[in-house]
């Protein structure tokens, strides 16, 4: 190489355009497609929002099925599919964070940083990105669903669901980004988001309804935000009541990102 | 002269470790800027400060006149930073590394990946464009860090350790690339442990130790000041060292030392020495296979300057 580089002479290539000030849509957009090129070289990535969500599926509609829903599997399936579904969003949120965190550790966010890039463009590309696995997850978990028996009111409700699930993803992938902002090592991420998610996710009305459990946890259910995703996507996709859970539902996204959003980016700025 | 990087009196503690303790840094537009220091002298540092990445608990610094801390985002749109750890995303390919960037910095896409195309073609890495970079040598990923770093044909370049971990002919490519660099009229902030890529790179050189500067000069002005130049003399017959010896003592008053391959080596005052030497060899009758008046070597002057405490160093920041 040394001789073909002295050989050649070849001057620096000159300037054709000066670079113009781009939007910070734009440079998300571009950074969501460095994410989604990421994800698709490496399709283990994945797996939690497809294997991993269909075994839980088969697992607790056959396992718990019988014993929980009155001896019915199918009714069972019909209870617990948009349960599990709000769940498996908040559990996939997790690499979202990890993933933001190796890149700070392997200093790829070091050349963004030095970049006339909006701050926040790469956090906010990310989680764009990210949308992208929720809307995989959607699909593979009615889609097997339905094979499994899974019998929506109407496809309107499920489109409803889908447009919901897919906003509250949104948010709540903040508290992923701003705890892979904070830590030091990806897998502090997952450690401190299992820490957050599973007492939300279970103590949930995702397996069982709230009816059934003592009063002090019914006073936990009620308020936790995955309860009240869960209630409205049930009622959108089983055509039953959907009360004021979606009113719920937006209040906590709006919650959520108002709070985590912030909080992420200054952590982001901050990090040295 | 336009000053395309000026620093001055930058600190920088991480709990406990006070990583800057007041540095000044200068570089004249288009010049190399050779920043010295063994590991954890403060280098990465400095340049993180200088690319906005790291806000210095006090001090200034411009580049191209534009404050650092006042106006970031002109600074970045003025710079290129090549981390000390190649900063590549090892799951895209070169094409598409040198895509995203070229893409935020708002080039359109057809530009972006002309861009690209010149930049690998220049880096010598048109053959691996299309692999990940995963599957890159240590030298290309460097060499396309460097080139992720020249996309926006920034006129300030910060280049951290760029051989540290290379082995020596690929050094000398990366060494044949800043220049090539320069050339362009870049002026270019380098970091270096090897005194030899300073001194084969730089125009100037500010040797930092324990974040402070304790020298600033250029090459030969360093060498020059850490201890006047050194005769050497080998005889061909090694039995004839105890003549040479007593001659060199005669003539500058002070023992010569002797090295493991028979060179003897004195520190002299005055160059007009030489020829003298010459005739008092030949009257002696002692043939010899070397004779030679050098600087010291970069290595021997950087051991001077941080072989003791910083205080006792003849030289201050300049
Ligand atoms: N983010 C950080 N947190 C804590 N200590 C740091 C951090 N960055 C650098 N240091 C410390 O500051 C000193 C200078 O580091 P650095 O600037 O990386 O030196 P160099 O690049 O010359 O090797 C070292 O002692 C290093 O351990
Ligand atoms: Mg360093």
């Amino acid at each position: 190489m040394t001789t073909t580089l002295t050989e050649r002479a070849m001057p620096l290539p000159a300037a054709t355009t000066t670079p113009t000030t781009s939007s910070f849509w734009r440079q998300a957009v571009v950074l969501a497609r460095r994410s989604l090129i990421k994800t698709w070289r490496t399709p283990e990535a994945l797996i939690d929002v497809t294997l991993q969500p269909i075994i839980f599926l088969a697992l607790f509609t056959y396992v718990f099925g019988g014993a929980i829903a009155g001896g019915s599997q199918e009714d069972y399936l019909q209870f617990l599919l948009p349960g599990l579904l709000g769940q498996t969003i908040a559990m996939a949120s997790v690499s979202l964070g990890q993933n933001l965190n190796a890149d700070i550790e392997k200093g790829v966010f070091d050349r963004f940083r030095s970049l006339p890039i909006a701050r926040s463009a790469p956090l906010v590309g990310a989680v764009m990105a990210d949308l992208v696995r929720y809307l995989i997850l959607f699909t593979v978990m009615v889609g097997v669903g339905m094979l499994m028996g899974f019998d929506p009111a109407s496809w309107t409700g499920v489109l409803g669901a889908l447009v919901l699930a897919m906003g509250f993803a949104l948010c709540f992938g903040w508290i992923s980004v701003y705890i892979g902002m904070i830590v030091r090592t990806p897998g502090a991420v997952q450690g401190i988001m299992f820490l957050l998610i599973f007492p939300l996710a279970f103590g949930s009305n995702v397996f069982v309804s709230t009816e059934t459990m003592p009063g002090w946890l019914q006073a936990f259910v009620t308020v936790n935000p995955i309860s009240h995703l869960v209630s409205a996507v049930r009622g959108m996709m089983l055509g039953g009541p959907v009360g004021n859970n979606v009113v719920w539902t937006l209040a906590w996204m709006a919650g959520l990102l108002a709070v985590f959003l912030p909080l992420a980016v200054r952590a982001y700025r901050k990090r040295a | 002269m336009t000053m395309a990087i000026e620093a001055e009196g930058l600190t920088k503690r991480f709990g406990t470790t006070q990583a800057l303790a007041g540095v000044d840094l200068h570089a004249r537009e288009g010049t190399v800027l050779g920043v010295l220091g063994p590991n954890g002298a403060g280098k990465t540092t400095a340049v993180r400060v200088l690319a906005t990445l790291v806000q210095p608990d006090s001090g200034s610094a411009r580049i191209a006149g534009r404050d650092v801390l006042a106006d970031p985002a002109a600074v970045r749109s003025l710079i290129g930073l090549t981390g000390q750890y190649a900063s590549v995303d090892e799951d895209l390919t070169g094409t598409q590394n040198l895509l995203l960037i070229g893409q935020l910095l708002g080039l359109r896409t057809r530009e972006a990946r002309a861009r690209a195309v010149e930049l690998l073609e220049w880096f010598d890495l048109t053959e691996a464009a299309a692999r990940t970079a995963k599957t890159y040598s240590g030298g290309m990923r460097r060499r396309l860090d460097l080139a992720a770093s020249l996309v926006g044909r920034p006129s300030v370049i910060f280049l951290d350790e760029p051989t540290t971990g290379l082995d020596p002919a690929k050094r000398e490519e990366m060494w044949d690339v800043v220049r090539r660099v320069v050339a362009d009229g870049a002026t270019v902030l380098l970091t270096t442990q090897y005194l030899e890529e300073a001194d084969a790179l730089a125009d100037d050189i500010t040797v930092i130790d324990r974040g402070r500067v304790i020298a600033h000069d250029t090459p030969d002005g360093l060498k020059h000041h850490v201890g006047g130049q050194r005769l050497r003399v080998r005889p061909v017959d090694p039995a004839r060292a105890g003549d040479v010896a007593r001659l060199l003592t005669e003539l500058t008053g002070g023992a010569p030392a002797v090295s493991d391959r028979g060179d003897l080596t004195c520190r002299v005052a005055d160059d007009a020495l030489l020829p003298e030497l010459t005739t008092r060899l030949q009257r002696a009758g002692v043939p010899v296979s070397e004779l030679s008046l050098h600087l010291p070597s970069l290595d021997e002057v950087f051991l001077t300057l941080t072989g003791r405490p910083t205080d006792e160093i003849p030289l201050e920041a300049a």
